[in-house]
C-alpha cells in the first residue's frame, strides 16, 4: 500500500519536471524575449542588448532552465516584466479569483452531476433519460463562449437578474465577490455538470447490468437497496479518477469564460499574458496550472486506492 | 405421489428481433420438479437452459416475454405476481446459485456482509445472531477458516471459495428450492468434484430441492434424480438419470452420448454433424436434419412430448420405438474409434531441463536483493517423437500453456535446452528464421479470439500463405485456401464469411487450416476442444487425428479434460506447478501405478453415468505458486510420508524401463500400484 | 448410428450482411445519428457553396444600416459596420470546417498510429513516451494551442498542423487502451508466433480492430477540435480579419448583443449546429458500432 502510494507521488513528481521542460521550451520558444517585454516601443539594439545581460538571458537555455527551475522550488517564480512586479505578487488574488469561481461551481456541480447522472441511468431511454441526456449534450458540445453569451442575454439583458460582468476589483473579499459572479458559476456548473453526469449514466448503466446486480435482484433484495448498496458504490468508483480529469480539464478553459465575464481570474491573466508576451508570468501561470491538474488527479488516484477494495488489498502477481 | 413444488407449463419465451420478426428461445416447455427432487436439466450452448431456469425465478431478460404458458411455483403464478411479492418469494423460497461467482457477488462488499444482508432480509434471523449464523453457513460450505473469510472482498478468494460463498448465501434464506446454472462450470475437476459432493450432502440433510442446470453429462450424471434434455429450445427427453443415460429414447440423447469422449475407453467418439437450428424455425422436429433415424414425418409435424413405457419417461420424437429397439450399451462400445498412430522412434522436439519464469525483478528487488521466487516451470525433460501426440495434463496453473508458449516462441526459457532439428527454440520467435517459424504452428482454445474478427476466412488462411511461400501467386494461394478449407471439411465457399459469421465448431476448423497451411512439422494444441460443444468436440479430435496422419505431424496437445486426452493422446506428461509428476504411454497413465497427483485427477473426473462416484483424494485448495524446495505436490498430497517431501525433489521412479513410465515420487512404486 | 465425418459439411445458414451495412443499418436506425449526419452534410455543403449563394457579399459595409435588427433584407440584421449578418454566418465557417477536418485527420492518423504502436510494443518505449504524453495532456489545451499559434502564427495551414498535433496526443491513449483490449487477444498472438513483422502486425491484425474506436473518437475529436478553434478565434487568436469567422464575429457583436443579439445569436446558431450535429453522429455512431459501453450492455 505504502508502496502503490510512493509509486504514485513519484510519477506525478516526473511528470510535473517534464511539463516544466516543456513549458519553459514553449515559452522560450515565443518570438521575443524579456528585455522586448520591458522595453516595449523605447527598445533600440543598445538598450536591449544591456538588458539582455542584466537579466541574464545571454547564458545558455539549459543554464536559464535551471536556475528557473532552482528558484521556483524557492517558491519564487520570477519577475514579470511588462507589469514590473514579482510574478507571484501578480498571480497571487487572480489565483484566488479563479479558485472562488471553479470551487463554486464544482461544489453545486459535482452532486448535482452525480444525482442527475444515476437518475439517468436508472430511467435509462425513458423520458427523463433522454431529456436530461440532450441538456447534457448541449452543455458539452456548446462552446463556453456561446453558453455564457446566452445566458447573459437571458439573465441580464432580458430578465435583469444578474450583472453581466463581473468587474470586482481584483483583491476583493469573497463575500463581495459572490453576489457578482453568479453567471460564471451557472455557465461553468452547467458544462462540469454535463460532463460528469453523462459519465456517471454509462457507469451506472454499466453496472445496472451486472451479473452482481442481477444476482442481488435474483437474491430479492429491494431496488431502492440494490441501487444505494450494490450499484452506486460500483458506478462511482471507477468515475472518480475521470472527474478529476474533467475538473482539471475544464481548469484549462476557464480563461474563457474569465475573459467572457471580464473577471479577474488566473486564465484571463493568462491570455493577457501571452498577448503581452510576459514570458515569466505565462510560465508561472502554466506550472501553477499543470500543478493543479496532477495534484488533482493525484487525490483522485489515492482516494480511489483508498476507497476500492479491489485497488487496496490487490495481491500483487 | 407428493405434489410439485414447481410446473412448468407449455411455457414459451421469445423477443421480438430488430426486423420485429419473433424469435423464440423457449418453445412449449412443460415440466416439474418435486420437493427435495434434484432435476438436471442438460443441453448444448444456446438451447434456452439458462432462460428456463431464469424464468423460473421470475426472470426475464429485458425485451424477452413469455408468449404462452405459466411456471406455478407452490401454485403461485411466477409471471403474475407483483414485484414485492416477487422480492419476497426470492431468496427465501427459491435462490439461484450462478454460473461466475465471482461477477455474481458485489465487488465493494465484504462476502460476510453479502450473506448478512440475505439473513437480514430473508430470515427472522437478528442481532449478533445474525453474525453467528453466518459464520454457521460459511462453515457448512466447508469454507477453511470462516471468520476470516467472511472479512474478504470477493476479489480476495479463489473461484471455488467464491462459489461457496455463493452457495452459502443460497442457502441462507432457507429455501425450498434452488436453482444452479452451471456452477462448476471453469473450475478444476477436483474443486468441482468438491463441490459437487457438498450440494448433493446440503441438499440431502435439507431436503431442498434442485434445478441444475449443466452442459456437462458427467456432471448430471453425479447429481440429478431426473434429466431433462434440451435442444433447441424444447424439451425432447425427460427420464430418470439411470433411464436416460443407459438407455436414452431420443435420438439426440443418443448422439450426444455417444460423442463423449470416455476415461474408461480408448478411441475417439462418433460425432453429431450440423447444428442446431432457431428454436421454432422448422415445420416438423428440430433435430430432423442431424437425425439418423428421421422419416418423412419428421420433417412435417412436430412430435409431442409424450409418455413411453411404464416409467415417467418422456420422450418428444415421432420414431422413439426403433431408436429404444437398438441395443444403446452394444452401440456406445462400436463408435469409439481408435486412431492408428505412427509414431517413429526419432525426436521431434528434446526437452531439457527447461526453465520458464515471468518474474522479472524490478528495481526494488535487485536493491532489497529479493530471492527470486521458484520459477513457474522448472526441470521440464521431455522427448517428443516425430509423429507422436503428447498430451500435456494438469489443472490451471499446471504450466501447460506457459511451457506451449515458450516452444511457439512468445514466452522466452530462463534455462535449459528445447532441440528441434539442430535449433534451439528457447528463444524468442523475432530471433528463429521464417523456416523454424513455419515448422512449428499454434492453435488456440477459444476461436473467437484467435481468428482477427476483421479479416474475412481468405484474409486468415492467407497469411501464413504468403508469410511461408511468397513465390506462390494469388491463384495458387486461392486454389490453396479453398483446398485447405476442404482438407478440415469446410465448403470453400466459406472464403467470404467473417468469423461472426460461423459456429464455433467452424471457426475452430478454420483456425486448424490456418495452421495446416504452414504444412507443419509440430503442432501445438491449446485445448483446442475445450470451448467446443461435446457433438462438436468429437469432430474437430476426429480431424484432427486425420491430418496428422497425412504428414505425420507431431502434436503438442494441452488438455484438462481427461477424457479427452485419452481419446486423442499416444503419450502423456502429467504436470503439477509446473513440474513433472508422471510421464508414460496412455494406457500406463490411466492404470495403476499413479502418481498421487494423478490419481487424484482421475479421481475427481466425472463420468457420464449416474452409478460411478468420484473419488475425492486431495484438497481442493488453490495454489498460487509452488514451494521452494521439495515435491511440488507436497502441500494437497494425499499420500504425504514426512519431511522427505517437504524437502527432497522425489526421484523419477521407473515401473518398467528407463525409456518409458516414470513417476516421480517419494513412495515405492509397489505402494503407489495399491489404489 | 453410424454418421461419416469424411464429408465436406453443408454451409452453415448466415446472415448476409457485412459489417459495414451492419453498420449503417444501425446508424440508420438511430434518428439522432441520422439528425447528426443531416446537420454535418448541410455544413459542409454550405461550406462549399456558401460564396456563390449568400445574398450579398459578407465584407460589404452598408454605413447607414448599421446594427440594424432582422428584416427580410438582412435576415439576421446587421452589425455595427453595416455588413448583412445573414451572408457573413453562411460564410464564417469555411476556414474552422476546413482546419478542423484536415486537423482531425492529421491527429487521428499520427496519434492513432503512435498509440497502436505503443499499445504493441509495451515496455520501456511505452512507458516513457506516455509519460511525455501525459506531461503534456496537463498542460491546460487553451495554453498550448494559445502558445503554439503564437509562436507559428495564425495562417490555415499552420493551423491545420497545429490542431493535428495538440489533438493527436490525446488520440494516442486512446488508440493505445483500444490496442490494450487486443493485444492479449489470440489472434495477435498467432501473428506473433507465426513471426508476422512488426508492421504487419499494426497494419493488418490491430489497426482494423482499433478502427472503430479512432472513427468514433475521430468524431469526437473534430467537434473538440472546432470548439478549440473557435475559442482561439473568440480570443482574437484566430482567422485573420477581414475573413469572416464565427468565433471572432461572435466576440466582436458582444458589443451589441443588447441592442442587435441577432449579430450574435447568427453566428453561434452556426456553430452550435455543426458542433451538436458532429457529437449527435458520434454518439450515434458508437451505438452502432457496438461501442458505448451503456449501450452495449444487453438489453
Amino acid at each position: 500500500m505504502i508502496v502503490l502510494i510512493a509509486r504514485r507521488f513519484i510519477l506525478a513528481l516526473i511528470t510535473l519536471l517534464l511539463i516544466s521542460i516543456i513549458i519553459f521550451l514553449g515559452v522560450e520558444a515565443l518570438p521575443g524575449d524579456a528585455a522586448d517585454a520591458y522595453l516595449g516601443q523605447s527598445a533600440t539594439p543598445e538598450s536591449l542588448r544591456a538588458l539582455r545581460e542584466e537579466f541574464g538571458l545571454d547564458t545558455p537555455a539549459h543554464q536559464r532552465y535551471l536556475n528557473w527551475l532552482g528558484d521556483m522550488l524557492k517558491g519564487d517564480l520570477g519577475d514579470s516584466m511588462a507589469r514590473r512586479k514579482p510574478v507571484s505578487e501578480v498571480i497571487g488574488n487572480q489565483f484566488r479569483n479563479t479558485v472562488v469561481l471553479a470551487a463554486a461551481a464544482a461544489i453545486v456541480g459535482i452532486p448535482l452531476a452525480i444525482v442527475l447522472g444515476v437518475f439517468a441511468g436508472l430511467t435509462r431511454d425513458k423520458w427523463p433519460d433522454i431529456l436530461v441526456s440532450l441538456v447534457a449534450i448541449l452543455g458539452m458540445t456548446l462552446p463556453g463562449f456561446v453558453t455564457a453569451t446566452v445566458l447573459i442575454y437571458v439573465f441580464s439583458i432580458r430578465l435583469e437578474w444578474f450583472p453581466a460582468i463581473a468587474m470586482v476589483p481584483t483583491d476583493a473579499p469573497v463575500i463581495e465577490i459572490l453576489p457578482n459572479i453568479f453567471l460564471p458559476i451557472i455557465t461553468l456548473t452547467f458544462i462540469m455538470v454535463a460532463h460528469i453526469l453523462r459519465l456517471v449514466r454509462t457507469n451506472m448503466i454499466e453496472v445496472l447490468v451486472s451479473n452482481y446486480v442481477q444476482m442481488a435482484r435474483l437474491k430479492g433484495v429491494p431496488a431502492m437497496r440494490i441501487v444505494f448498496l450494490h450499484a452506486l458504490p460500483n458506478a462511482m468508483l471507477p468515475s472518480i479518477n475521470v472527474i478529476a480529469l474533467t475538473l482539471a480539464w475544464l481548469l484549462g478553459g476557464v480563461a474563457i469564460i474569465e475573459t467572457v465575464f471580464n473577471y479577474p481570474g488566473i486564465g484571463k491573466l493568462l491570455i493577457n499574458a501571452i498577448g503581452d508576451r510576459d514570458l515569466a508570468l505565462v510560465q508561472g501561470i502554466a506550472i501553477i496550472l499543470a500543478g493543479i491538474y496532477i495534484g488533482v488527479n493525484l487525490i483522485a488516484d489515492l482516494l480511489a486506492l483508498v476507497l476500492n477494495p479491489r485497488l487496496r488489498t490487490s495481491r500483487g502477481h | 405421489m407428493s405434489k410439485n413444488l414447481i410446473e412448468v407449463e407449455n411455457l414459451s419465451i421469445g423477443y421480438y428481433n430488430k426486423g420485429g420478426k419473433l424469435v423464440h428461445v423457449l418453445k412449449n416447455v412443460s415440466l416439474s420438479i418435486k420437493p427435495g427432487e434434484t432435476l438436471g436439466l442438460v443441453g448444448e450452448s444456446g438451447c434456452g437452459k439458462s432462460t428456463l431456469g431464469q424464468a423460473m425465478m421470475g426472470y426475464l431478460r429485458l425485451g424477452s416475454q413469455v408468449m404462452e404458458g405459466s411456471i406455478l411455483f407452490s401454485g403461485k403464478d411466477m409471471f403474475g405476481l407483483s414485484t414485492r411479492d416477487l422480492e419476497s418469494i426470492r431468496g427465501n423460497k427459491i435462490a439461484l446459485i450462478p454460473q461466475n461467482a465471482g461477477e455474481a457477488l458485489t465487488p465493494t462488499m465484504r462476502v460476510g456482509k453479502q450473506i448478512i444482508e440475505t439473513l437480514e432480509l430473508k430470515t427472522n434471523v437478528s442481532g449478533a445472531a445474525t453474525k453467528n449464523r453466518m459464520i454457521e453457513l460459511l462453515g457448512q460450505v466447508r469454507l477453511p477458516h470462516p471468520e476470516v473469510m467472511a472479512e474478504r472482498y470477493p476479489h480476495e478468494l479463489s473461484g471455488g471459495q467464491q462459489q461457496r460463498v455463493v452457495v452459502a448465501m443460497a442457502l441462507a434464506g432457507q429455501p425450498d428450492m434452488l436453482v444452479l446454472d452451471e456452477p462448476t462450470t471453469g473450475l478444476d475437476v477436483t474443486t468441482q468434484a468438491h463441490i459437487l459432493e457438498l450440494l448433493r450432502d446440503i441438499v440431502a440433510e435439507l431436503g431442498t430441492a434442485m434445478m441444475y442446470i449443466s452442459h456437462d453429462l458427467g456432471v448430471i450424471a453425479r447429481v440429478s434424480d431426473r434429466v431433462a434434455l434440451m435442444y433447441a429450445g424444447e424439451i425432447v427427453e425427460d427420464a430418470s438419470a439411470a433411464e436416460i443415460f443407459k438407455s436414452p429414447a431420443h435420438p439426440y440423447a443418443r448422439g450426444l452420448l455417444a460423442s463423449i469422449p470416455r476415461l474408461e475407453l480408448a478411441g475417439i467418439p462418433n460425432s453429431m454433424p450440423g447444428q442446431p437450428p432457431i428454436p421454432g424455425s422448422l415445420p416438423g422436429c428440430s433435430f430432423t436434419p442431424r437425425c439418423p433415424f428421421a422419416t418423412e414425418i419428421c420433417s412435417s409435424e412436430p412430435p409431442e412430448l409424450k409418455m413411453i413405457l411404464q416409467t415417467p419417461h418422456l420422450v418428444r420424437c415421432h420414431n422413439w420405438e426403433k431408436v429404444v429397439a437398438t441395443d444403446f450399451s452394444q452401440e456406445l462400445k462400436d463408435v469409439y474409434h481408435i486412431v492408428e498412430h505412427k509414431a517413429q522412434d526419432v525426436s521431434a522436439i528434446e526437452l531439457s531441463d527447461v526453465e520458464i519464469t515471468y518474474h522479472q525483478p524490478n528495481m526494488i528487488d535487485r536493491l532489497r536483493r529479493t530471492p527470486e521466487p521458484p520459477a513457474t516451470v522448472s526441470d521440464i525433460t521431455l522427448d517428443i517423437k516425430r509423429g507422436e501426440t503428447l498430451a500435456l495434463v494438469g489443472e490451471s496453473g499446471s504450466g501447460k500453456s506457459t511451457i506451449v508458449r515458450t516452444i511457439s516462441g512468445l514466452l522466452p526459457a530462463k534455462s535449459g535446452v528445447i532441440q528441434f532439428e539442430n535449433c534451439d527454440l528457447t528463444v524468442n520467435v523475432d530471433k528463429r528464421t521464417m523456416d523454424l517459424c513455419k515448422k512449428v504452428q499454434l492453435i488456440f482454445q477459444n476461436p473467437d479470439a484467435s481468428l482477427n474478427p476483421r479479416h474475412t476466412v481468405a484474409e486468415i488462411i492467407d497469411q501464413p500463405l504468403k508469410l511461408y511461400f511468397p513465390k506462390m501467386t494469388r491463384d495458387e494461394r486461392r486454389a490453396r485456401q479453398i483446398e485447405l478449407l476442404e482438407r478440415v471439411r469446410l465448403d470453400g465457399r466459406y472464403r467470404l464469411r467473417y468469423p461472426g459469421q460461423m459456429s464455433g465448431g467452424e471457426k475452430q476448423r478454420v483456425a486448424i487450416a490456418r495452421a495446416f497451411a504452414a504444412e507443419p512439422d509440430v503442432v501445438l494444441c491449446d485445448e483446442v476442444t475445450s470451448a467446443l460443444d461435446v457433438s462438436v468436440q468429437a469432430a474437430v479430435l476426429d480431424l484432427l487425428a486425420d491430418l496428422q496422419q497425412e504428414r505425420n505431424t507431431t502434436y503438442i496437445f494441452i488438455a484438462h479434460d481427461l477424457a479427452v486426452v485419452r481419446a486423442i493422446a499416444d503419450r502423456v506428461a502429467v504436470l503439477y506447478q509446473g513440474r513433472l509428476c508422471e510421464v508414460g504411454t496412455v494406457d500406463e497413465i490411466y492404470s495403476p501405478p499413479y502418481h498421487p497427483y494423478t490419481e487424484t485427477l482421475m479421481g475427481a473426473v466425472l463420468v457420464p453415468d449416474p452409478d460411478t462416484e468420484p473419488k475425492l483424494l486431495a484438497s481442493d485448495t488453490p495454489e498460487l505458486a509452488p514451494p521452494a524446495k521439495g515435491c511440488a505436490f507436497q502441500r494437497r498430497c494425499p499420500k504425504f510420508i514426512n519431511d522427505l517431501c517437504d524437502e527432497v525433489t522425489p526421484p523419477w521412479q521407473y515401473p518398467q524401463d528407463e525409456d518409458g513410465h516414470k513417476i516421480r515420487c517419494h513412495i515405492p512404486i509397489n505402494e503407489l500400484l495399491v489404489v | 448410428m453410424t454418421v461419416t465425418t469424411q464429408a465436406v459439411e453443408e454451409l452453415s445458414p448466415v446472415k448476409r450482411r457485412t459489417p459495414l451495412a451492419d453498420t449503417w443499418e444501425n446508424l440508420r436506425r438511430s434518428w439522432g445519428g441520422m439528425i447528426g449526419l443531416t446537420l454535418i452534410v448541410f455544413h459542409v455543403l454550405l461550406a462549399l457553396s456558401s460564396p456563390y449563394i449568400v445574398p450579398q457579399d459578407p465584407q460589404l459595409m452598408d454605413a447607414p444600416a448599421r446594427n440594424e435588427a432582422p428584416s427580410t433584407e438582412h435576415l439576421f440584421g446587421t452589425d455595427k459596420l453595416g455588413r448583412d449578418m445573414f451572408s457573413r454566418s453562411l460564410v464564417g465557417g469555411r476556414v474552422a470546417l476546413v482546419v478542423t477536418m484536415l486537423g482531425t485527420a492529421l491527429a487521428m492518423t499520427w496519434g492513432g498510429l503512435t498509440g497502436i504502436l505503443l499499445g504493441f510494443l509495451g515496455g520501456k518505449t511505452d512507458e516513457y513516451v506516455m509519460r511525455v504524453v501525459d506531461a503534456l495532456l496537463a498542460i491546460p489545451w487553451l495554453l498550448v494551442l494559445l502558445l503554439i499559434i503564437s509562436i507559428l502564427g495564425t495562417n490555415p495551414w499552420v493551423q491545420t498542423l497545429t490542431f493535428g498535433f495538440t489533438y493527436g496526443y490525446t488520440a494516442i491513449r486512446v488508440a493505445r487502451a483500444a490496442t490494450l483490449d487486443y493485444v492479449t487477444h489470440e489472434f495477435v498472438l498467432a501473428a506473433r508466433a507465426r513471426g508476422e513483422r512488426k508492421r504487419t502486425i499494426v497494419l493488418k491484425e490491430l489497426l482494423p480492430n482499433v478502427l472503430d474506436v479512432l472513427l468514433v473518437d475521430g468524431a469526437m475529436t473534430w467537434s473538440w477540435m472546432l470548439l478549440g478553434f473557435s475559442s482561439l478565434s473568440f480570443l482574437g487568436f484566430g482567422v485573420t480579419p477581414p475573413t469572416p469567422d464565427w468565433g471572432f464575429m461572435i466576440a466582436k457583436n458582444r458589443e451589441i448583443l443588447a441592442i442587435q443579439p441577432w449579430a450574435v445569436f447568427g453566428p453561434a446558431i452556426m456553430l452550435s449546429t455543426l458542433i451538436i450535429g458532429i457529437n449527435l453522429f458520434s454518439d450515434a455512431l458508437a451505438k452502432a458500432l457496438g461501442l458505448d459501453r451503456s449501450q452495449g450492455a444487453p438489453v
